[in-house]
């Protein structure tokens, strides 16, 4: 059955105030126009789950959506540090912004516990450090089986209410190919209570099958499909168009402020409808540099039998 | 001899680190392009993987960050992070691993997460990433900072990633593999004693052992023999200006 629904309509049944959602993709991927909408819609108190905040975070927490956060490196990657979020935790600006730690190891962890409903997950990450001292949810254990090391820290799952993740192409039931860099949006999928899967194009499900070890994100654990195009911009989509860079530096620039950053979404964000709007007000030229050269994988012959 | 920027020689010298049969964790920046001329020098087969979860990458230019697609076109391999973190990471696959910070103390402890308290920063920085666990698990890691009194305090604010401790409690207690093997600086390369603290191994041309101590924020050990630091040859800087950074992203 279809799950073909657009981004408004995918938000607005998907989340509620106050929930916790993760916006998927590590630096690939990442889902701007899902975080537009949410911006759009005028959410609050939201918890925001993500390794890497991003600029898509940033806009989240400058747009008042969020109350707190749960990451591991919250940094402009390539150029600096996400103005935004310093502003909130630093200055209580626009709203105070709570904070829940980790490393990176120690994030995906708790997705990955939470994917497979354990009650914990161990990781040789954190003896040494001054984590476990600031966050409760960074335990020890006792080894059962010997002494090497004596005892490990845990950490627990971690189950979003909503998680928005994005892949190349689907088919209408949520049925995903992702290449590329997926760094931990399979995990966080597994572990979310409600999916929206958003994709560059929707394809036949003989396409899908075709390569079904290409299939990252199955429809099972998928409730909402939307089919959109440059969906990701400024981040990027592997084989489909790269980061816009430009776009980053920018941000850096634009965030100087509180005001300068309203300023921003003023015009991005409120002041377009939907993500073809958005598009609309790209210039052409900035596609035209976005598009990579063809480099296509050997197709697989996964047989007849 | 060749003209050079401190950059440039923190570079070539950070390169020098690492061996042919090498599996490095590359970080964006200088530690980025000090593994790319490495391998395009003494280290052909070394083999670069991004926290981002691609393996062996064989980027067609400078990478803007650790996800660039550049490090997925034509890697050996893309994993999820979970792996990488975990099958390759945890595991002890990784030799080597880079670090930088705000802050490193005299054995090797960093500080990339804050200044100041950590419920009421004066500066909140990005965090860890992957560092804490680069610190824990690789066999040996690099430093490369800055060289300034702040950046060297006597105490780290917060330990983002584990060093020596305090020089009393081992890693191996711990369980912890490795640990940091230099320290590359604009003035100078530290190295570890036994005891886990940081001593002075060579000075950068041009820089005294005295501007060395200044910068830093408590008595520096000096080795029994401290040497001036190789500068970098015309082939390395040739390689840097006109192959790895031709635009000076990083290394103006």
């Amino acid at each position: 059955m279809t799950k073909v629904t657009d981004m408004a309509e995918a938000v607005s049944s998907a989340i509620e105030d106050g929930q916790s959602i993760y916006l998927g993709g590590f630096t690939h991927l990442i889902p701007f126009a899902a975080g537009h909408e949410i911006i759009r819609q005028g959410y609050s108190d939201l918890t925001l789950v993500r390794a890497t905040p991003d600029l898509i975070y940033d806009q989240m927490i400058a747009a008042g959506c969020a109350s707190s956060v749960t990451f591991s490196w919250a940094g402009n990657p390539g150029v600096g540090s996400l103005r935004a979020f310093r502003r909130a935790i630093e200055d209580g600006v626009p709203t105070e912004l709570d904070i829940d730690e980790y490393s990176h190891f120690g994030l995906v962890s708790r997705l990955a516990a939470g994917a497979q409903d354990l009650p914990f997950l161990p990781l040789r990450t954190f003896v040494g450090s001054d984590y476990p001292e600031h966050n409760d949810n960074i335990q020890f254990v006792e080894n059962p089986f010997g002494d090497m090391p004596g005892e490990i820290p845990v950490v627990p799952p971690l189950n979003p209410d909503v998680a928005v993740v994005r892949g190349q192409r689907a088919d209408t039931e949520g049925s995903a190919h992702l290449w590329g860099i997926v760094g931990e949006m399979v995990e966080a999928a597994f572990a979310a209570d409600t999916v929206i899967l958003s994709v560059e194009e929707l394809v036949d499900t003989e396409v899908i099958r075709s390569d079904p070890n290409r299939t990252l994100i199955p429809q099972t654990v998928v409730d909402h499909v939307v089919e959109e195009p440059y969906g990701s911009h400024p981040s990027y989509a592997q084989g489909y168009y790269d980061r816009d860079n430009e776009a980053y530096l920018a941000w850096d620039r634009r965030t100087e402020t509180h005001e300068s950053t309203e300023e921003w979404l003023e015009e991005w964000v409120y002041g377009v409808d939907d993500r073809t709007e958005y598009l609309e007000k790209l210039e052409v030229e900035r596609f035209l540099d976005l598009q990579p050269q063809t480099s296509y994988g050997t197709p697989v012959d996964m047989g007849e039998y | 001899m060749t003209d050079y920027t401190d950059t440039e020689l923190m570079i070539t010298r950070a390169a020098q680190e690492l061996q042919n049969d090498d599996t490095t964790l590359v970080g964006v920046g200088i530690p980025n392009l000090a593994c790319n001329l490495a391998k395009q020098t003494h280290a052909p087969d070394l083999e670069m993987v991004y926290e981002s979860g691609t393996i062996d990458s064989n980027p067609s230019k400078l990478p803007l960050s650790i996800g660039d697609p550049v490090l997925a076109t034509d890697a050996q391999s893309i994993v999820p992070m979970i792996q990488g973190f975990g099958y390759y990471l945890q595991a002890g696959r990784i030799d080597v691993g880079f670090l930088g910070g705000a802050q490193i103390d005299r054995y090797g402890n960093i500080n990339s997460t804050v200044i100041g308290d950590y419920e009421d920063p004066k500066v909140r920085l990005p965090g860890s990433g992957g560092a804490c666990e680069i610190a824990s698990n690789t066999h040996r890691t690099i430093i490369i900072t800055p060289h300034t009194q702040r950046r060297f305090p006597e105490e780290v604010d917060f330990v983002t990633s584990p060093g020596y401790i305090d020089g009393e409690t081992t890693r191996e207690e711990l369980g912890l593999r490795g640990g940091p093997d230099a320290v590359i600086t604009d003035k100078a390369v530290m190295r570890f004693d036994d005891d886990g603290e940081m001593f002075l191994d060579s000075v950068h041309p041009g820089v005294t052992e005295d501007a060395v101590q200044e910068a830093t924020g408590w008595n520096l050990q000096f080795g029994s023999d401290v040497v001036k630091t190789e500068p970098p040859d015309e082939e390395e800087i040739d390689l840097i200006r006109n192959e790895l950074d031709p635009d000076g992203v990083y290394t103006k």
